[in-house]
């Protein structure tokens, strides 16, 4: 002990300083506060969405973009398939709400029934690369060893093909006629991989965790504990990545569209392809498609900016 | 209560020559938070006087690291200080420009900080850590830095010094890693070093070693030291002045021994009550203190108190033993068959393998580790020959530092881990074999707690799923009867029911620990193995805790293997205790006979490096220990809240509290 | 570090082939016909169709093709293409064209994202943050060709800066604006993510215990900060590359160079599928080797790797 030591001769009295009680009330070791609400962590982040203006605003755009792809013959009469050349080049106004196009199609028309390819394939591919992702993901880091050794190899493979490469090697292999649904898989096909590695990851990190090996031992089975403790845990980063890859698709399929590898249905890529050459002479032509798209791709990329700071455990209370 | 004043800010000339180095006086501490400020700090006043160590004693959030981080303002960004003034060397600095500061950093004030895993910045080499350190203060620079860093190194004990400072962090054991911090610290020769935990997170041995060299080092330098510490024996042992933080508040400071033993506030009292280092005896359970109100409290006592009350009386032949006799004589009844051998501490020697629940027999597990060259593994034995019996009703402890194998031990007990040779026998029976239904019943009668409180439940799971599981995955009776199950548990946890729909990240550490309890006694089993289960825990809720598995074991006669690394928590938990060096066992015995006749030299070792062991606690047993009647919010104390055996939480009337476990 | 190379090399290789084999299937099976995948729409007699299948070695099982065709790429030998030029001829004056082309985005989304990123993160919540996430936001939601066509509309018609397309003469400079706008998608991704890793690594204790050493601010932020916060951009980097590679084929098409991207571009206006397989056969090859490079890099920023067995 220091106590014998000379420098403590420094210190003058020694003081014995004791705080008030009043001042200093003693509380119970350990008390439970009954009076907050019980919150979940789902529940803990849709509190916090809700509150979160970039979730609404985002939100309420693709519910309005989806309500426009299901239903986009409410907002205009006019088939955006049928090019009427007498009325090629219009201006806007005059029944034609933002002008015509070359072929005289209906500019607002086609803008209108791109939403619904742009969002099929979107959400398509999504859809499917999640779940590829998720489950290759989730099996290579919950079994580990030669397992995850396959799987990881296999993952590495695709990734090696970038999306769009991919798709192009894909598309013209199937040169007669590609679906909207086709392109979705595609884009799925070549999408997952962010997916199952960021699920790998996860899925690692979750595995060891003490309350996983508490299920184990209380005889909950492998794959219960994976269905069960596991993913559930390691989920949150992946709804965030696939809100993102959702938009991400969609460039990815209007890139396709604007290099000619389109659908046939109308696509924003297709129309800004087809807007170049004028561009000199009608800039609108291009805007309208390009603002649409980025509308739809910037809601999704601040959906999943918006999710992840509601997910974000850094942010929750421990 | 307060008997003595405080000094007040300005009774004391702050520029004298022989005045303090560090003067704190009525500091507030703010952050902001999404939930509006939070006073971190309210209105504390301490001194550092030259060269001598001041301690800041205080449970996690009692605001003791941020005070000190305040000094040369490393606050986090969200935090302020907002009233007060520090002084430093008779300057004021809670103001000045942040140049000011940069300039006492280091040179003047020298900190060590409390996590060496995450204080070294893995992707530079140690030395030229060190070596930034005393070229940003102008100590040395290039060629004549390095070899500076290598003396530092060496001082801080480090050996082989030079070579170590050309490695990177992740090569270092947490103990080196901590050698090199206070290298850090003190490589501008400050005058006041800050230590934050310096040593939490090391093993017992390593942290004793560490703290004397501190010790020596910063007397022989001169330094004052500043010691933030969770842990009030190590406090008390290594400064000449406590002061205790609760809740933000400074509550009472003064000389370290007078602390000690003549506490003041009830918070220090509860402190001093609850703190295992200073402990020395085995808990009694409440079941048992009731009983037998009259027994004698003092720790080698020869009357025994006796559990069931139709269990035989224990014999006397050592206090332990018989603690030991009284846990165990509770399940007496329960397990009828070896009624005939439940006489006293005979069952420490002469008991049937009636009575033994596991057998370890020549346990030995080897983790292929990988090799110089991948397709080479070198063979790890973690576990080594280790055999041990747990008897039933009673608690053997398995102890033992970072690396001797005891959790591993802990995960073929539950069956985990397979062992590479020997075998664990459940009532005789080998588990190894066990498949399907059996291995279910098993699992019913065998359950864990684990370390972590923060990661021991799923914290997408509400209380009552994480509590139903078990008894859903076994598929014991309906939504209903299960519902009722839950609410006993949480009662037996002494926990409200209210709990039930709440989630994990709504719960401090030792509620999740309570919750993890209550789920693994979902399934009523006879053995819970906890591994480390209160290691994380502040000290008076591990009390709190210790006190509630106690008494757990006598109300349902459990048997716990209880894995630790803190022998003060062995000595008031545990009737065997089982001591554990490099994957083998050192030493074995009662726990009294471990604790007062050690007969091996690492078991001595480790027993001297207990912080606190040493400090004479004069009148232990007159320290009255305030209940809560004079508390502020006693009177809307709902009895669910508080564990209703422990000693602080009601009871005023038992003989035991306070004096039982001081 | 040697066992990190050698088992960095040794998974290449399942990754590689595997690659290959998916490309192959792909390109000549996915439709059906391989003799239409590689003649396109061509109508063509029995007798043509047989030599054909001879000529690429399709009346042999599908491993068998593949291994032949993996054996040359290993060679060098790409095919011919429908012009009877062999494919890695038109690569191969292609290839210095975007190469250069990818190096001006790489070396543009890498030092504007990361100085960006460092400001954003190291002053999160104030204006200047708040304006960088904006512009990565709209950089990312508005497609790379609209950025294409409006820089080049405005800065190549309207003000004549720069010239409207680059053809035959691919200089730095006249690749400056194309290199700008294939980098420019990354640019946003590599700020934003500069901005989270240093936001984190800023709170980490052992930048505090640096700053509690005496170090200057630009100290820690150099030594303690960056080089911390760098490694997972590092790793973002390489795998961009991949859509950098997508990119180069739009931004190529917009600004008429003469690289990769548009030697893959005809190929696809013509459906010349055998001059795909090779082009992207090549472009996977060499993303597969920058990322190895990257991996490399990642072992000599982390002492953690280089020293994991």
């Amino acid at each position: 002990m220091r106590s014998d030591q000379t420098a403590r001769s420094l210190r003058p009295a020694a003081e014995h300083f004791v705080a008030p009680l009043d001042e200093t009330p003693l509380q119970k070791v350990d008390a439970v506060d009954t009076t907050a609400t019980p919150r979940s962590m789902w529940g803990e982040a849709s509190h916090n969405l809700v509150r979160n203006p970039v979730f609404v605003i985002s939100a309420l755009l693709i519910l309005l973009l989806l309500f426009v792809a299901a239903f986009p013959g409410v907002f205009t009469q006019y088939d955006p398939t049928k090019g009427d050349l007498s009325i090629s080049n219009q201006p806007p106004g005059d029944g034609h709400l933002l002008g015509t196009t070359r072929q005289g199609y209906d500019v607002w028309a086609r803008v209108l029934y791109g939403t619904r390819t742009s969002l099929t394939v979107g959400f398509f591919a999504m859809v499917i690369s999640t779940v590829i992702g998720v489950v290759i993901g989730a099996f290579a880091g919950y079994v580990g060893g030669w397992v995850d050794e396959v799987l990881s190899r296999i993952t590495e493979i695709f990734f090696a093909l970038p999306l769009v490469l991919g798709a192009i090697v894909a598309f013209t292999a199937l040169s007669n006629g590609v679906g909207t649904v086709t392109i979705a898989l595609i884009l799925a096909l070549f999408g997952w991989t962010n997916i199952a590695r960021i699920t790998r990851g996860t899925v690692l990190s979750v595995k060891y965790q003490d309350f996983v090996t508490a299920s184990t031992a209380l005889g909950a089975g492998r794959l219960t504990n994976l269905a069960k403790h596991v993913l559930p845990n390691a989920i949150a980063p992946v709804i965030v990545t696939a809100t993102v890859n959702l938009g991400v698709f969609i460039v990815a399929q209007s890139t396709l569209a604007y290099l000619g590898l389109g659908t046939g249905s109308v696509s924003w890529g297709g129309d800004i392809s087809d807007a170049q050459p004028a561009l000199r002479n009608n800039p609108m032509m291009l805007f309208y498609p390009s603002f649409a798209l980025a509308i739809c791709v910037l809601s999704f990329i601040m959906l999943g900016d918006a999710v992840r700071d509601a997910l974000d455990p850094k942010a929750r209370k421990r | 209560m307060s008997t003595t004043t405080a000094p007040r800010a300005g009774e004391q000339p702050a520029t004298d020559e022989a005045g303090p180095l560090l003067e704190i006086r009525d500091l507030d501490i703010t952050f902001n938070t999404s939930s509006g400020p939070v006073h971190a700090v309210r209105g504390a006043n301490l001194e550092v006087y030259p060269g001598e160590t001041v301690a800041i004693v205080g449970e996690s959030g009692s605001g003791k690291s941020t005070t000190a981080m305040s000094i040369s303002r490393l606050l986090p960004n969200n935090g302020k200080v907002t009233g007060g003034s520090i002084r430093f060397d008779g300057k004021d600095i809670t103001s000045v420009p942040l140049g000011q500061i940069r300039a006492l950093r280091g040179s003047e004030i020298g900190l060590v900080p409390q996590d060496p895993m995450s204080n070294l910045n893995p992707l530079w080499k140690v030395g030229s850590q060190i070596d930034e350190a005393l070229a940003a203060n102008g100590v040395a620079k290039g060629a004549a830095a390095k070899q500076r860093t290598v003396e530092l190194l060496e001082e801080a004990g480090l050996p082989d010094a030079e070579c170590r400072a050309g490695q990177y962090p992740h090569e270092f054991s947490g103990g080196m890693r901590q050698r090199a911090l206070i290298a850090m610290g003190l490589a501008a020769r400050p005058r006041l070093l800050i230590a934050d935990e310096p040593t939490s997170a090391l093993d017992v041995t390593v942290q004793q070693q560490i703290l004397d060299h501190l010790d020596t080092l910063t007397a022989e330098l001169g330094v004052a030291v500043l010691l933030i510490t969770h842990d009030l024996g190590l406090a008390a042992e290594r400064a000449q002045h406590l002061v205790v933080m609760y809740k933000g508040q400074i509550v009472e400071s003064g000389p370290a021994l007078q602390i000690l033993q003549d506490p003041q506030h009830p918070y220090t009292k509860r402190l001093i009550a609850a703190a295992p280092s200073l402990a020395s005896r085995r808990l009694v359970s409440a079941k048992d203190r009731g009983a037998e109100g009259e027994a004698t409290g003092s720790g080698d006592g020869g009357a025994a108190p006796v559990g069931g009350s139709d269990a035989p009386a224990a014999s006397a032949d050592g206090g332990a033993a018989a603690v030991a006799a009284t846990a165990a004589a509770t399940p007496a009844a329960k397990a009828a068959a070896s009624d005939a051998d439940t006489s006293g501490s005979g069952r420490e020697s002469t008991g049937t393998d009636a009575d033994i629940v596991i057998r370890a027999e020549n346990l030995t597990k080897v983790f292929p580790l990988r090799g110089k060259v991948p397709w080479r593994s070198t063979p790890f034995t973690a576990v080594d020959d280790v055999s041990f019996d747990l008897r039933r009703g009673t608690t053997t402890a398995i102890v033992g530092e970072s690396g001797s194998g005891k959790s591993t031990v802990a995960q073929m007990v539950l069956r985990l881990l397979e062992p590479t040779s020997g075998r664990i026998l459940f009532e005789g029976r080998d588990i190894a074999g066990m498949k399907g239904r059996e291995m279910m019943a098993l699992r019913r009668r065998v359950q864990p707690i684990f370390q972590n409180p923060y990661g021991t439940l799923d914290p997408m799971y509400s209380i009552y799923r994480t509590i139903e599981e078990p008894l859903r995955l076994h598929g014991i009776g309906d939504a209903k009867s299960r519902e009722a199950k839950v609410r006993d548990l949480l009662d037996k946890v002494a926990l409200p029911a209210a709990m039930m729909r709440r989630y994990p990240n709504e719960l401090s550490g030792g509620q999740r620990q309570r919750i993890a309890i209550a789920r693994a006694l979902a399934l009523d089993p006879e053995v819970v193995v906890c591994d480390e289960a209160v290691s994380a825990l502040d000290v008076l809720v591990q009390d709190q805790v210790l006190h509630l598995l106690n008494d757990l074991q006598a109300e349902l006669g459990l048997s716990y293997l209880f894995i630790t690394h803190d022998l003060a928590v062995v000595r008031q938990i545990a009737d065997r205790t089982v001591v554990m060096e490099k994957g083998r066992i050192v030493e074995h015995g009662t726990t009294d006979a471990v604790f007062h006749g050690p007969q091996e030299e690492y078991t001595k070792r480790l027993l001297a490096a207990i912080p606190g062991g040493s400090i004479p606690l004069a009148g232990s047993e007159t320290i009255e220990v305030d209940v809560d009647t004079d508390v502020a919010e006693s009177e809307d104390a709902r009895a669910e809240d508080v564990d209703p055996h422990h000693p602080l939480g009601g009871d005023p009337e038992d003989p035991f509290t306070g004096a039982g476990h001081v | 570090m040697i066992w990190y190379i050698v088992r960095r090399l040794l998974q290449m290789i399942p990754v590689f082939l595997g690659a290959t084999l998916l490309i192959y299937v792909m390109a000549f099976y996915a439709g059906g016909d391989p003799i239409q995948a590689i003649m396109g729409d061509k109508p063509l007699s029995p007798a043509v169709q047989d030599q054909l299948r001879a000529q690429y070695n399709l009346d042999k099982p599908l491993i068998v093709q593949w291994l032949i065709y993996v054996g040359k790429v290993v060679r060098g030998d790409f095919g011919v293409g429908f012009n009877g030029r062999p494919i890695l001829e038109q690569i191969q004056t292609a290839f210095p064209v975007t190469f250069r082309l990818a190096l001006i985005a790489v070396a543009f989304e890498t030092v504007l994202g990361v100085i960006a990123g460092v400001i954003s993160g190291l002053r999160k919540g104030t204006w200047i943050d708040t304006t960088l996430l904006m512009i990565s936001l709209l950089v990312i939601a508005v497609p790379t060709f609209v950025i294409g066509f409006v820089a080049q509309f405005v800065l190549g018609v309207q003000l004549g800066v720069v010239p409207v397309n680059v053809g035959r003469d691919a200089s730095v400079v006249n690749l400056l604006l194309p290199g700008f706008v294939l980098g420019i998608v990354s640019f946003a991704y590599v700020l934003r993510l500069t901005r989270t890793s240093i936001t984190e690594v800023a709170t980490a204790d052992h930048v505090r215990t640096a700053t509690a050493k005496g170090l200057s601010r630009g100290g820690v932020i150099s030594k303690h900060i960056m080089r911390n916060s760098l490694i997972p951009v590092v790793t973002f980097i390489g795998a961009d590359l991949g859509t950098l590679m997508g990119g180069a084929i739009v931004t190529e098409k917009i600004f008429n160079i003469h690289g990769v991207g548009s030697v893959l571009y005809q190929a696809i206006n013509k459906s010349e599928s055998p001059v795909i397989v090779s082009v992207v056969t090549i472009m996977v090859m060499v993303f597969l080797l920058t990322n190895l490079i990257v991996d490399l890099l990642y072992a000599v920023l982390d002492p953690r790797i280089r020293h994991a067995k």
